[in-house]
């Protein structure tokens, strides 16, 4: 096992930066913000259909490029790095691994090979988006009705949703964990929400007895198995990644800032204060990209194993690192960090907003608890 | 570093300590360690001179200067190896880590002939004559001096030393001074060989810590180093004294995860036993520490790597940060895990080391560059932030 990035997945990295310094500029971010939209569609566009950025890590069968982890992480990263307003990691790194692992050989080939081209952006209607687990609590019950399914139930938040074209939505059915796909047009209802955080929008889905045809369900065996651990793993490693790209982001805003400022005759950043509180960041940042790296490194999909503690690490370690980063650029900008004009509210809020997302670090910190310890009430 | 080539080196070490560390060397499990580096003197030479038999002393050195030339990555696995197993802290370490490697790159023929043999031997000991009571992070203000005697071409050294681990154990100290007269900063050092066991150096022990004296301070008043030990040119001091820190800040700091981890799994074997594994707050720690140490695995594969292409030259730059912080609050938290017994000192081989874990990781932070030094220089060499200027003090 090697942790040096090969020369394609340096290309990969390096091409995606240049272009997402171009296109999800600081005023690029603003005009989707301001739009109240939350995404970008242009943009999204251009990666998922002109780039292929939805293809990487699916298997070539699928019409994928059949990459992996470390793939998906390192766009994740430069994603986080600058705020894109992309549904990315809901397409291609949550939706798209759960397809992967549960979904039937038919819907499969029916789906992926339409995300792979950039044609289907996909949220998934989670019952417990704020939980390591988000499958632990389900909020909608499906029933077999004459041609198909009905669906009914309530989910209050569900990331990028405003945008999607298809729904993940796991539903009880006759008491079992199921998966069933619901294309937008299908008589769902959207209920947006405004998010603090503007550059991801949120939606509530409302389903009233919606009528499905059969091949709804796309489950092959409930979504109970190794593989979608494995899934949730990865959706969870490669949120790490976007927090940890966007404290890079946000640190680099601070450097930027403290080099330029001057006060007391000299540049705020000759003082020793703030050269050791970034220099702690800095070194928080390679704890956890070291982490998210060798993780994705290891990731096997069948097993969850070892990876399932790895991921909820890295998600904690990032969640800090983040806020951190966030509320020392409000810091270090004095006066103007606390405006809306200057970047680091943005930042903040993305900080705030992906903590709360498949758990807090002290419900990651339990987890892995559990499993070095044994059950606390044990 | 778990790759499949590595394997087959790594079981040959492990049963190679398995049937060498028996026996009356078996006392020296787990001893010796930064810290703890006085524990047992005699037997830890005995046992360097039991792991010279083996050849494994100073396997990374190139096989023409007795080593095996072993790569990084397998050098990293006998680390790992000898640490799993109990292997005692290395005697030997300052003269195969540190002076050995300044000697290959740097020194004469002779110089390599006369020192090499018996470092590998484990015959002759070092220690490392740095830090003076006006130099400690700011080690260019170095103020013994060095003067020529003219008629012998010998170099004679006086004034102070301090912090030296290990000196009154040791046969030879290797020394910076200041050779130029009037010259300040990193000019006019000189960097030198001299035996300790002579006229005009004196060792005076200091008690540390956890009671036990590990280091020394070494008065210098006329001692002697003969013409030809003298590394480097006269003036070239302090590229040499860097050059030998470089070799000081790679490998036997990635080896150590070993050690770590099982200090780590032995604090959850107690806070399981004692009941402290119910605390919620004990629980978020550890699974804390678990993932500090699980991060620091992969940075030491990141260091090691060695990346051609730069991608992780700043997060190469913080990994003594990261180990040494991390360790020091591994020490809190197997303390607070063992709550009252803590506080009683008794010879339970478990707690004793954890106590000196404790204790002993206090250390960590300061030698080796303080936390302050590298949190300067991450800011400055990783994030190109202005230098530190310098005061009028002296
Ligand atoms: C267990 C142990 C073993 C050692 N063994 C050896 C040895 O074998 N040989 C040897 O030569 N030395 C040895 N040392 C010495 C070690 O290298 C020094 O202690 C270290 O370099 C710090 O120097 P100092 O003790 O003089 O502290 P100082 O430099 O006086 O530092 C005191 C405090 O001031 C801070 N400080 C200093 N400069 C700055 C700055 N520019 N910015 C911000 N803060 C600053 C430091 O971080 C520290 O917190 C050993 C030390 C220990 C603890």
């Amino acid at each position: 096992m090697t942790l040096v990035l090969t020369d394609d997945q340096r290309m990969i990295r390096d091409e995606a930066a240049r272009l997402l310094s171009e296109r999800s500029s600081s005023e690029a971010v603003r005009k989707i913000v301001d739009s109240g939209a939350g995404t970008d569609a242009k943009l999204w566009s251009a990666l998922s259909r002109e780039l292929g950025w939805c293809s990487m890590a699916i298997p070539e069968e699928f019409g994928g490029l059949g990459l992996g982890a470390t793939e998906l992480v390192l766009l994740q990263e430069i994603c986080g790095q600058w705020l894109a307003c992309v549904p990315f990691w809901s397409t291609a790194c949550v939706a798209t691994p759960l397809l992967l692992a549960a979904a039937s050989e038919e819907a499969k080939q029916r789906l992926l090979p339409a995300i792979a081209v950039g044609d289907l952006t996909i949220a998934v209607a989670w019952g417990a988006l704020g939980e390591i687990n988000p499958l632990a609590v389900c909020t909608v019950n499906a029933a077999k009705v004459d041609g198909g399914y009905s669906l009914h139930g309530h989910v209050s938040q569900v990331v990028d949703l405003p945008f999607a074209d298809l729904v993940l939505v796991p539903a009880l059915l006759d008491g079992v964990l199921s998966l069933f796909a619901v294309r937008r047009d299908a008589g769902l209802h959207i209920e947006p929400l405004t998010s603090m955080d503007a550059t991801r929008p949120i939606g509530a889905a409302r389903f009233d007895a919606l009528e499905l045809p059969p091949e709804s369900r796309i489950d092959g065996d409930g979504l109970t198995s190794d593989a979608v651990e494995a899934a949730l793993a990865l959706a969870q490693l490669c949120f790490a990644a976007e927090q940890a790209g966007a404290a890079r982001g946000v640190m680099d805003v601070t450097l930027a800032y403290v080099a330029e400022r001057v006060q007391f005759g000299r540049a705020i950043a000759s003082f020793q204060a703030i050269k050791h509180r970034c220099a702690r960041l800095e070194v928080d940042i390679a704890e956890v990209r070291a982490l998210i790296y060798g993780a994705a490194a290891n990731f096997s999909a069948d097993d969850a194993g070892e990876l399932r503690l790895e991921a909820s690490g890295a998600r904690a370690l990032a969640s800090e690192l983040l806020f951190r980063a966030a509320e020392e650029a409000i810091q270090l900008h004095g006066g103007v960090g606390f405006t809306w004009e200057y970047d680091p509210q943005l930042y903040f809020k993305r900080a705030q907003a992906t903590t709360a997302i498949l758990a807090q670090p002290e419900g990651h910190f339990c987890m892995i608890a559990d499993a070095l310890l044994g059950e606390a009430s044990a | 570093m778990n790759t499949e080539s590595n394997s087959a080196l790594r079981s040959e070490i492990a049963e190679w300590m398995a049937t060498h560390l028996t026996g009356r060397f078996e006392a020296l499990r787990f001893r010796g360690n930064s810290g703890d580096g006085d524990a047992l003197p005699e037997l830890r030479k005995e046992w360097e001179r039991e792991l010279a038999r083996g050849r494994w002393t100073c396997p990374g050195w190139p096989e023409d200067m007795g080593g095996r030339g072993l790569s990084v990555a397998e050098q990293v696995v006998f680390q790992e190896e000898y640490g799993r197993a109990g292997g005692p802290g290395r005697m030997g370490h300052i003269g195969e880590g540190l002076i050995g490697p300044t000697l290959i790159a740097f020194g004469t023929e002779e110089q390599k002939q006369r020192f090499l043999p018996k470092i590998r031997s484990g015959e002759e000991f070092w220690c490392q004559g740095y830090s003076e009571p006006s130099a400690g992070s700011d080690l260019a203000n170095i103020r013994t001096r060095a003067r020529k005697d003219p008629v012998t071409g010998e170099w004679i050294v006086s004034g102070q030393k301090v912090w030296t681990s290990l000196a009154h154990l040791s046969d030879w100290i290797f020394v910076l001074a200041r050779c130029d007269e009037g010259s300040v900063g990193r000019n006019g050092l000189i960097f030198l060989l001299l035996p300790l066991d002579q006229h005009g150096v004196e060792i005076q022990p200091i008690r540390q810590i956890g009671g036990s004296a590990e280091f020394n301070s070494v008065f210098f008043e006329g001692a002697r180093a003969r013409a030809e030990h003298v590394v480097g040119a006269p003036g070239e001091g302090w590229k040499i004294a860097m050059a030998l820190l470089g070799f000081e800040r790679g490998i036997s700091t990635l080896g150590q995860q070993m050690s770590f981890a099982q200090e780590l799994e032995l604090i959850i074997e107690i806070a399981r036993e004692n009941g402290a594994g119910r605390s919620p707050i004990i629980r978020q720690r550890i699974a804390r520490a678990w993932v500090g140490l699980r991060a620091m695995r992969y940075l030491a594969m990141r260091v090691l790597a060695d990346d051609p292409s730069g991608d992780m030259r700043r997060e190469v730059l913080g990994y003594k940060y990261h180990w040494s912080n991390w360790h020091r609050d591994l020490g809190k938290l197997a303390m607070d895990v063992l709550g009252l017994e803590a506080n009683i000192v008794s010879n339970d081989p478990r707690r004793e080391r954890l106590q000196q874990l404790f204790l002993f990781s206090r250390a960590d932070t300061i030698y080796g560059g303080t936390n302050e030094i590298q949190l300067n220089l991450i800011a400055e060499q990783g994030l190109g932030m202005p230098r530190e200027p310098r005061g009028t003090l002296g």
